[in-house]
């Protein structure tokens, strides 16, 4: 499983910035049978986290409702130069984080 | 009389009336992508968004990862993908040379990996398998279909174009009827659209993964209720090469999004 983040590599102190994430998942319903008719087991990304120099920036509390593959997209304030560390849990309790540096100035 | 019976005679064998004839003419083609709706054509052009491009991404590591008893990588031998295999997916199905089978790409990259790298094959629409064949696609993006299918392909030609004209299945109907004669009308919610082959391997929202094109061929024939043929059965090559032909000049698409 491998994720993207995509933030400008520099902004302005105080400016809005815009933050999307794509996380490669299968994101499997539960509802679904196999061939042979034997229900397939539930495994979704049921948490997305980001994290901003240690605060947390944007929580999603994600379900079966969800598209595999799941995209998001969110706004943030850049106030000083740091990292941004998504990271995520399925529900087989795998998880997975990805990183991206933004340079801070004036 | 004789003549004439002559004149009968070479009739009956002679190629149907719609040989090598485009039903639609190449200035008509149109790529699955202008039937999309205008949300999946932003997200097709966007290389972020797109999630076909996850596979790109993993199929460029695996074109520089050793695999096999050789301990060789695609790489070792083809260097970089992105000037070697540059041209290469708009010139598919092609015919080996050695065996006069036609190769898809798919076909190509696991005699490669058994072959030459002496590795066990990909299974069919694996994700590996996928990830390195739209690796290989994704380089020739944005450059015109040109399937070969003169000398040894003709006959391949040839019968995957027979395919696209025989009714097949419960419902009797045969490719043309949807894909040539009824393209741009209304199914169901969805439009019709002319059944091109450029953006494969393609991800599609119905799998909500990446397919190859033999996947999409398969999901036809099940809509018609026809008997699904395996994946790697010839027929399905013959028919790529046949729509490789009608597409020629569309540009590939690798990843494309479709519904």
């Amino acid at each position: 499983m491998s994720a993207r983040i995509q933030i400008p590599a520099e902004a302005k102190r105080g400016e809005i910035i815009e933050v999307r994430i794509l996380i490669q998942h299968v994101m499997e319903t539960g509802y679904r049978f196999d061939d042979r008719g034997t229900p397939i087991a539930r495994n979704v990304i049921t948490s997305i986290l980001c994290n901003y120099n240690g605060r947390e920036v944007m929580r999603a509390d994600t379900s079966s409702g969800i598209a595999a593959n799941p995209y998001l997209q969110f706004c943030m304030l850049a106030e000083a130069s740091g990292e941004l560390v998504l990271s995520w849990v399925d529900d087989e309790g795998v998880r997975g984080t990805e990183r991206a540096s933004l340079s801070v100035s004036g | 009389m004789k003549a004439l019976l002559l004149l009968a005679a070479g009739m009956l064998v002679a190629a149907p009336a719609w040989t090598q004839n485009r039903v639609i003419p190449q200035a008509g083609l149109k790529s699955g992508f202008e039937f999309l709706s205008p949300d999946l054509k932003k997200m097709q052009l966007d290389d972020f968004a797109n999630p076909g491009t996850l596979w790109v991404d993993r199929g460029e590591k695996l074109w520089r990862a050793e695999a096999g008893a050789a301990k060789k990588s695609c790489a070792d031998c083809h260097g970089d993908a992105r000037a070697s295999m540059k041209g290469v997916a708009a010139r598919y199905p092609q015919v080996d040379r050695h065996s006069g089978d036609l190769m898809t790409l798919e076909a190509r990259i696991l005699q490669s990996r058994v072959e030459r790298q002496k590795a066990v094959p990909f299974a069919r629409e694996s994700e590996d398998l996928l990830a390195l064949s739209a690796y290989v696609a994704y380089q020739s993006r944005g450059m015109a279909m040109e399937a070969d299918i003169e000398g040894a392909a003709r006959k391949h030609f040839d019968a995957g174009e027979a395919m696209f004209f025989r009714r097949r299945g419960q419902l009797n109907l045969n490719c043309a009827h949807c894909h040539d004669a009824n393209w741009g009308r209304t199914l169901y919610a969805e439009r019709i659209s002319q059944g091109q082959p450029n953006a494969y391997p393609a991800y599609r929202l119905e799998w909500q993964t990446l397919g190859s094109l033999e996947r999409r061929l398969r999901a036809c024939l099940s809509g018609v209720r026809a008997e699904i043929l395996p994946f790697g059965s010839p027929e399905y090559a013959d028919l790529a090469l046949y729509l490789s032909w009608r597409a020629k000049g569309l540009p590939i698409e690798t990843p494309g999004v479709r519904r």
